[in-house]
């Protein structure tokens, strides 16, 4: 049976991890390497690291990294951040990523999904949407959610799929940071009206909000950051909680 | 060991030579008709468009080598798509090694299959040593169905082929780099033939 995917996120700036990080087994707690093979060692399905790096250097920064990832990583892994073209895609690709993602540069020009998913195929094209509700409406924004767009969550998503997206990451920005759970109706509506996975992001605060979001939210996979890297949540035990509840994971 | 990762521009092929050099043995990136042929193992990767992918092994003309070859030669994804007879995607006449045309998932299930699911009934030495219903790691829209030379399946809606062998001929529709010690095992069992 297909499971539930467990996703932890590393944000990297520079090359480095920026979110403080607190495990203590880590010999350098800015190595995003290091800390990856932890997570494949403890059961992380597949990890997404988040480029937020402003420099001249980031590409090559940024190649270089995933290229020490994919050397010492047995699980696949998505790149993000600043992508806006079929170079910086291949870039990433040629060096041993297994899936991009596209976000603002989607919305300013939607055609790039059709001709990324078309020329490196769908399976590795994850389409991240920030969205919240402004006046009851889910309004997709830029930014990391500081600027609106005046797109729609549902039709905007629909779209992305219509132009060969293989996935969507969806981050409420409503919920991130408030530790209190996904944004479940939205993602359990995404799921039903897409017929892509939906990776559910922000929110995640406890083991139970993993359980509700595959429940309620029939998200394919979950991803957080703060709550691994500060071993609030343990990967093991959380796939044990979610197997007891009836979900299935790999184990 | 010579090990040749066939090397056509297709995606994310670093992640194989990385998996092979984590198992400790070396492996070169190659298009070279003689280098291929000599080499004692072979691994013809695929990531991307099926019909693109096709056009691209027909430019170089190794279209006619693959199923030419004799030593192992390990089909990986799109790889193993591309030595059936078809595929669905795009419309494309395979390599015709594998007797069996490749279809898309139908829409009872989201498409592509994305992660993590289990694989059973082996028929082969590739999977010496793998427990039954290991979890393997997966990402592809379409599928080979099961066949006379399926020799491992798995359940997505429907069951179908997750790997393949005639004579020389492995493919697997799954990541053995991707598959953590699963993969790894699986992957040094071909190496191992």
């Amino acid at each position: 049976m297909l499971t539930k995917r467990i996703v932890p996120c590393l944000d990297i700036k520079n090359g480095r991890t920026v979110k403080g990080v607190n495990f203590v087994d880590l010999r350098d707690a800015g190595d995003p390497v290091e800390l990856a093979a932890i997570y494949a060692k403890t059961g992380a399905d597949e990890l997404v690291f988040l480029d937020i790096s402003a420099t001249e250097e980031r590409r090559k920064t940024l190649a270089d990294l995933v290229r020490n990832v994919a050397k010492e990583v047995n699980i696949p892994f998505t790149v993000g951040g600043g992508i806006s073209s079929v170079e910086d895609v291949d870039i990433l690709l040629q060096n041993g990523a297994d899936k991009v993602s596209v976000n603002s540069s989607a919305v300013k020009r939607p055609e790039l999904i059709n001709k990324l998913s078309s020329k490196f195929g769908s399976q590795c094209i994850t389409v991240a949407i920030d969205a919240k509700q402004i006046d009851g409406e889910w309004i997709v924004h830029l930014v990391g959610g500081k600027v609106p767009t005046e797109l729609n969550l549902f039709d905007w998503a629909k779209e992305v799929e219509q132009r060969g997206a293989g996935e969507i990451l969806f981050t409420s920005m409503d919920n991130d940071g408030t530790k209190d759970g996904f944004a479940n109706k939205a993602l359990a509506r995404l799921s039903t009206e897409l017929n892509i996975p939906i990776i559910a992001s922000g929110g995640a605060g406890n083991m139970q909000h993993f359980v509700d979001t595959f429940k309620e939210g029939k998200a394919d996979a979950a991803l957080a950051a703060s709550v691994f890297h500060f071993k609030e949540i343990g990967i093991p035990k959380l796939k044990e909680k979610l197997k007891v509840a009836g979900i299935p994971v790999r184990l | 060991m010579k090990i040749v990762i066939i090397n056509y521009g297709a995606g994310n092929i670093q992640s194989i030579k990385f998996a092979i050099e984590r198992l400790g043995y070396q492996a070169v990136l190659s298009d070279n008709v003689d280098e291929i042929k000599n080499a004692d193992k072979v691994i013809f990767p695929g990531v991307g468009e099926a019909s693109s992918a096709m056009n691209k092994l027909r430019e170089s003309g190794l279209d006619k080598l693959v199923p030419t070859l004799k030593q192992p030669v390990l089909g990986i994804c799109l790889g193993m798509q591309l030595m059936c007879n078809s595929t669905e995607e795009g419309d494309t006449k395979g390599l015709g090694i594998f007797d069996v045309d490749v279809i898309r998932f139908t829409n009872e299930v989201k498409v592509p299959q994305i992660g993590w699911n289990q694989i059973r009934d082996f028929k082969s030495h590739l999977f010496e040593g793998v427990t039954n219903e290991s979890y393997i790691y997966l990402v592809h829209s379409f599928y080979a169905p099961v066949c006379n030379e399926t020799i491992c399946v798995t359940d997505y809606g429907v069951n179908y082929s997750t790997a393949l062998q005639k004579n020389n001929f492995y493919g697997t529709q799954f990541h053995p780099e991707k598959s953590s010690d699963v993969g790894e095992k699986i992957l040094r069992n071909f190496l191992n033939l």
